[in-house]
């Protein structure tokens, strides 16, 4: 029953499944990120919820520039330059955590990374 | 996209309409009073050789959007009014936001258009986009500061002390900009030097009282700098940062924020507009939002006078 072809076959098949155990996002492409829009003078979503790993990527679609720095007090995780209209900032959390945000340009404007293992 | 709400705009150009291009205001009793303008241009009762002044703010260098694709030429449309002005100003102050992004390419084109002005001075204070990246270092190497890498200083001239402060520096997570103790202190220490009948101007980007909150349009710890301040017969502060010319008057201390040379900015609190971002109007009418303030010592009365001009009648 199994023969040369057969257990290849079920190798591959084996290994399919061994992948998919290992790696739940084996199906999202490379340059996947979880986008924060920074329009209005808002953090659009203001909260998101990630896995460890993942990368965020806020974009700046007003026309004054924003920034993104980590609260006072917290890790300096998050630590952008000026951002201008379009331009973009990116961050991979790898730790667990809640990691509050702000503009330091216009501090009214604020948000949080919640990273938690699903 | 914001909209353009004329109701108080339209009532202060009906005003300069009357009064020419230019909008005239005296403090007289404390209240804020609109005259007309003169024909020699000059703030009622200001004597010839009275001590004359203009502030300028938030020029914006580097900003290149619809809401003016030109700001350089705002500037120089504004120094162009300067040369203009009947009494030559003995200097410029220039109340923030010289920049957009706070880049060194963005204050060394500043500086340099700024040279071209006909004054011996131009004083400046940051405003928060000066100060993005680099905190108020990479500022200083082009502007003003106190000598020991401070933005904050004092000056004296014709008579009134001047002083410069810097409420760009203390922005802390969802609150308003502050002074900071080191400021206040600093702030106690020169005016200590000063006496109560000598006229004070105090310069800062920022509202030195709370206009608008959700915004960020005013300081925390502003109460205290008035505070140090209330002593004085006559305050004049000139702030910017709101693109739009507000004015609040508490006993001897008058404050006046100023109009921008770059866009303008909407009024707070209308329904509808829920963000201070750069306002878009119909070609034509950016120029009757944008602007300068010319400032007069009155000699013999305690208060100073104040024609603000815009770009365009």
């Amino acid at each position: 029953m199994f023969d040369q072809l057969s257990l290849n076959r079920w190798g591959a098949l084996f290994a399919l499944v061994a992948c998919g155990a290992l790696s739940p996002s084996a199906g999202v492409a490379a340059d996947a990120a979880t986008t924060v829009d920074v329009s209005k003078f808002v953090f659009g979503p203001k909260e998101i919820t990630i896995a460890p790993g993942v990368r965020v990527r806020w974009v700046n679609h007003d026309e004054v520039p924003h920034t993104v720095a980590s609260a006072p007090g917290q890790e300096k995780v998050i630590a952008s330059k000026a951002m201008d209209t379009d331009d973009r900032y990116e961050v991979t959390f790898s730790k667990e955590g809640d990691y509050a945000y702000y503009c330091t340009v216009h501090p009214f404007m604020t948000g949080v990374v919640h990273v938690h293992k699903p | 996209m914001n909209t353009y709400d004329p109701g108080r705009r339209r009532a202060l150009s009906c005003l300069s309409a009357w009064g020419g291009a230019a909008v005239v205001w005296t403090v007289s009793g404390g209240i804020p009073r609109a005259l007309g303008a003169t024909g020699t241009g000059m703030p009622p009762g200001a004597a010839r050789d009275a001590l004359t002044f203009v502030q300028i703010s938030d020029t914006h260098i580097g900003f290149h959007k619809e809401a003016n694709p030109d700001v350089v030429g705002s500037l120089r449309r504004a120094i162009a009014d300067i040369h203009a002005l009947p009494q030559a100003p003995a200097f410029v102050v220039h109340t923030g936001d010289v920049s957009h992004l706070s880049k060194p390419e963005e204050f060394g084109s500043a500086k340099e258009i700024l040279k071209e002005i006909r004054v011996d001075r131009v004083h400046t204070v940051p405003g928060e986009h000066d100060t993005i990246d680099d905190g108020v270092a990479g500022y200083l190497k082009f502007f003003d500061h106190d000598g020991k890498g401070r933005a904050w200083y004092s000056f004296d001239q014709g008579g009134v002390h001047f002083i410069g402060l810097n409420n760009v520096l203390n922005f802390k997570v969802g609150t308003l900009a502050a002074l900071g103790d080191e400021q206040l202190a600093w702030l106690k220490s020169d005016l200590a030097g000063v006496s109560r009948s000598t006229p004070i101007v105090v310069m800062a980007h920022i509202p030195l009282w709370t206009v608008w909150e959700p915004w960020g349009w005013g300081t925390a710890d502003s109460a205290q700098a008035l505070a140090l301040l209330r002593p004085y017969g006559s305050v004049t502060v000139l702030n910017g940062h709101i693109h739009q010319v507000l004015q609040k008057v508490e006993g001897s201390v008058a404050l006046h924020t100023a109009m921008s040379l770059a866009y303008p900015l909407p009024a707070p609190g209308q329904e509808g507009i829920g963000e201070p971002g750069p306002v878009k109007v119909p070609a034509g009418e950016l120029g009757k939002l944008l602007g300068t303030r010319q400032i007069s010592l009155v000699r013999g009365k305690s208060e100073l006078a104040m024609v603000d001009r815009p770009l365009e009648g």
